[in-house]
């Protein structure tokens, strides 16, 4: 462990982004109001795309930032308006035996994993960026070399996405949609 | 100097028990979701910082399944949110048991 390794600026960017995930995931967890839930989600969402800045992630930090902070956000600030479930503790009150098993739980297999990923190697240090076929391999030229690369494993899995997004576009419409006379449904 | 990769997995393991911590102790369907969405984020980290210090362009493309599936899973799952919601006026998953035997 060289923690001197946290004061150089990347370092600081790492400590910053860390902490802030933390906090907001926190926030998350234990916050009654599902809206403040939901935004303190927000920011967790944005802390964790700067982390992914740091590693060098550009398309995916901003892919985090449009689809997660954007997209699936609105909707969930959405369903919560739309449920009327913005008061506090409509049915979010603990429980006290549950809540602590839980927590200890969780705080165990944190822990756990923690002294694995810590014990196992000691310092795996940082390799020079990869380059792909002449683009480093976070960018947007990067992602799209490899991904649509038919020798790679990637694009047949990329296709069936498509699929699987319609297919959940489709269960959404029809989960959700207006039924007001069942038995038409029938017909 | 730049950060170990240690850094990062033990980050992506706090947030992860933290999310396994909200799904256990939350009874709000939504709030498990969110929790759920914590869980899926702490993953794509681990797999962005595990193909960056190994030098392989792997773990960005997973991260990329890992969102859409995410997408798709909260679509579904709100829909169906909504649909018990507009027959049970309860949506508490301690009430929510209809389909125990």
């Amino acid at each position: 462990m060289t923690l001197q390794a946290l004061l150089s600026g990347q370092g600081l960017m790492f400590l910053f982004f860390a902490v802030a995930a933390i906090a907001s995931g926190l926030l998350v967890v234990i916050l009654q109001n599902p809206l403040r839930a939901a935004l303190s989600l927000v920011i967790n969402l944005f802390s964790v795309a700067g982390l992914y800045l740091s590693l060098n992630a550009y398309f995916l930090a901003t892919v985090q930032v449009i689809v997660y902070a954007g997209a699936i956000m609105v909707l969930f600030l959405f369903v919560i308006m739309l449920l009327n479930m913005g008061q506090a503790n409509m049915n979010t009150s603990y429980r006290g035996v549950r809540t602590i098993i839980a927590f200890s739980s969780a705080i165990g297999f944190g822990g756990l994993m923690s002294a694995v990923a810590l014990k196992g190697q000691p310092d795996v240090m940082l390799p020079a960026d990869a380059i792909v076929t002449g683009s480093p391999a976070g960018s947007v030229e990067g992602i799209g070399k490899v991904l649509y690369n038919p020798n790679l494993p990637w694009l047949f899995a990329f296709e069936w996405t498509s699929f699987l997004l319609l297919v959940a576009v489709i269960g959404a419409v029809v989960l959700a949609g207006n039924r007001q006379q069942p038995s038409e449904d029938k017909a | 100097m730049s950060i170990p990769l240690n850094y990062y997995i033990v980050l992506s393991m706090i947030l992860f028990s933290l999310g396994i911590a909200g799904v256990t102790t939350r009874r709000n369907p939504i709030l498990i979701f969110m929790s759920i969405e914590l869980m899926l984020n702490a993953v794509n980290l681990s797999l962005i910082a595990f193909g960056r210090y190994l030098g392989d362009a792997g773990g960005q493309m997973l991260t990329i399944f890992v969102m859409a599936v995410a997408a798709a899973e909260v679509s579904v799952g709100l829909g169906i949110l909504i649909a018990i919601f507009r027959t049970k006026d309860n949506v508490d998953v301690d009430v929510l048991n209809g389909l125990k035997g």
